[in-house]
């Protein structure tokens, strides 16, 4: 290891980086006549090809976190910067929580919308999703229509939107917390060897430590409500992964151990709020 | 991957079964108005009823058949049914574009909205002395009867439509830097259609009950016009004739825009 290793986030190229820089970032709603902070003053730095996880208790405002990344909601304080390596890709690309697959186009067409809406030439459109149908095992299903598939199959069509559009940044806000844990498990290693091909950086909510560690380079640990960053903490796992093999390493259980010893405190505080809550 | 993949048979023999209700339904849904005819003649040729006002089935079949050797019943119904057409088409297009805008842009519904709801309550049949001094005794205010009836509901129905659209398809949509023409293409319109496809069918409805009452006056030609001429010279059976293609055309008009649902929103077709 040199020192020029400082910025965290594991091995990076010296070609250009696209870093997101979030400066002293705040978001405050209101609720008819209270003024709630969804998210207090964070500031972060997410180096190019980091897979970034966000960690906190229901409500801790990591999603409006997200949302503000994405475009759907405008910071009330403090900015956001990213740096573009390359201008003409789209900026990024969200796979959100729960059904947001337009029940109105087939599988095929879902996953074909970005590039659609970028006019994109219907060949290359062709070989692209084709591509990501082909890495979700969705090939078969091209043709059929959202209501006709179980929730896990869905949550491909919603991974293969985002991949195919082919954006800088990869943003997933609990893709997968609706799932139940064994197709939970298959979706991990899925997305971990489609993100293998391109390493882009991806910022990954979830309130799953398991979740978390297995996926992770890097996990922010958020206080709940007003969301704030409590601790940034490195996964020292080696790419390419295996997930069910990582739960054996004895470094799997000390690293969960430690993250939830620093969460416990933050649910409970959550769970004492409850008329408060906000859903995020 | 293997837990993913659905077990085919159950779902075959499902989707067979759902089959054998749909062609179910539509058996019942021809066979009961025929049931109704068959009561109504045996009761008229058993003198339970006045002959004079309920001619039977088979006279009324027997007028219907001399109006269509004459060709006058092709022309009448041709010339209500062109209005009707023309009538639909510039209702809906303007309704569904406006109703579309309404549902996603506040401002736009804060416009419109207290303008149809202080002009939908007005009868329409109220409005067609005042249809007829516009557009006059032709063509366009038959024509612009059946596109203000099938306008409001259209116009309702669209808006109530794109509201009832999830907000994380419109969250979908920006994130992928739709435009706004991409939105309403591939968001708003198909989003709403479920809806828009009920206001068209009440709207088709409403045509043909505006169309009737403004053949009835200052027409020369339509159903409409056939049914006060029968009852000016009292040919109490032509009068049923009229009705009869009116409610026949209603039933074609149900059973085509049920059929076209099918086809443009197979997406809902199985529930």
């Amino acid at each position: 290891m040199t020192a020029n290793d400082e910025s965290g986030g594991g091995a990076r190229t010296a070609t250009a980086a696209s870093t997101i820089a979030i400066r002293h970032l705040t978001k405050q709603f209101r609720i008819r006549h209270h003024l709630i902070t969804a998210v207090d003053d964070i500031s972060l730095v997410i180096a190019d090809g980091t897979f970034f996880m966000i960690v906190g208790p229901s409500g801790c405002g990591k999603t409006t976190l997200l949302r503000i990344l994405a475009g759907l909601e405008t910071p009330t304080s403090g900015e956001v910067a990213i740096t573009r390596s390359y201008p003409d890709k789209p900026g990024n690309s969200m796979v959100f929580q729960g059904d947001s697959i337009f029940p109105w186009m087939t599988v095929y067409e879902n996953a074909a919308y970005g590039l659609r809406i970028r006019r994109r030439p219907e060949g290359e459109i062709r070989d692209i999703v084709g591509h990501f149908l082909d890495r979700t095992g969705l090939t078969d299903f091209a043709r059929a229509y959202p209501h006709q598939l179980s929730g896990g199959m869905k949550q491909r069509v919603s991974i293969a939107r985002a991949f195919a559009n082919d954006p800088e940044i990869l943003l997933m806000d609990e893709p997968f917390s609706a799932l139940d844990e064994q197709n939970r498990t298959l979706l991990h290693e899925e997305l971990l060897r489609i993100w293998d091909e391109t390493k882009k950086t991806v910022i990954f909510i979830t309130h799953s430590v398991d979740e978390a560690v297995s996926l992770g380079d890097r996990i922010l640990i958020m206080t709940a409500q007003p969301g704030r960053a409590k601790a940034l903490i490195d996964v020292p796992f080696e790419r390419p992964r295996q997930v069910l093999e990582l739960r054996a390493d004895p470094r799997y259980g000390e690293l969960v151990f430690a993250i939830w010893s620093q969460l416990r405190g933050e649910v409970q505080h959550a769970r004492g709020n409850d008329g408060r809550v906000i859903r995020a | 991957m293997s837990i993913e993949i659905p077990n085919t048979h159950p779902q075959a023999i499902r989707q067979e079964l759902a089959l054998s209700v749909d062609n179910r339904d539509r058996i019942i849904s021809i066979a009961s108005p025929l049931g109704l005819l068959l009561l109504w003649e045996i009761t008229v040729r058993a003198g339970l009823v006045d002959a004079r006002f309920f001619p039977a089935p088979s006279r009324i079949l027997g007028t219907l058949v001399r109006l269509a050797e004459s060709g006058e019943l092709w022309t009448n119904t041709w010339a209500s049914l062109q209005r009707l057409f023309w009538g639909s088409l510039i209702g809906i297009v303007p309704a569904l574009a406006l109703g579309i805008v309404m549902g996603l842009y506040r401002p736009a519904r804060a416009i419109i909205e207290p303008l149809v709801a202080a002009t939908y309550p007005v009868p329409k049949s109220a409005i067609l002395p005042l249809i007829l001094l516009i557009f006059g005794l032709g063509e366009a205010s038959k024509i612009a009867m059946v596109a203000i009836g099938v306008f409001y509901p259209v116009l309702i129905n669209a808006a109530a439509g794109v509201r009832e659209i999830n907000r994380i398809y419109l969250d979908v949509g920006q994130n992928f830097q739709a435009s706004r023409w991409q939105v309403f293409f591939t968001i708003a319109l198909p989003g709403s259609l479920p809806l828009v496809m009920t206001g068209i069918k009440l709207g088709v409805g409403m045509g043909l009950i505006l169309i009737a009452i403004a053949e009835m006056i200052g027409a020369k030609s339509g159903l409409g016009y056939m049914i006060w001429n029968a009852w000016e010279v009292l040919s109490v059976e032509t009068m049923y004739v009229g009705l009869l293609m009116i409610a026949l055309l209603g039933f074609l008009f149900t059973f085509a825009l049920n059929e076209l649902e099918r086809w443009i929103i197979p997406w809902k077709s199985d529930r």
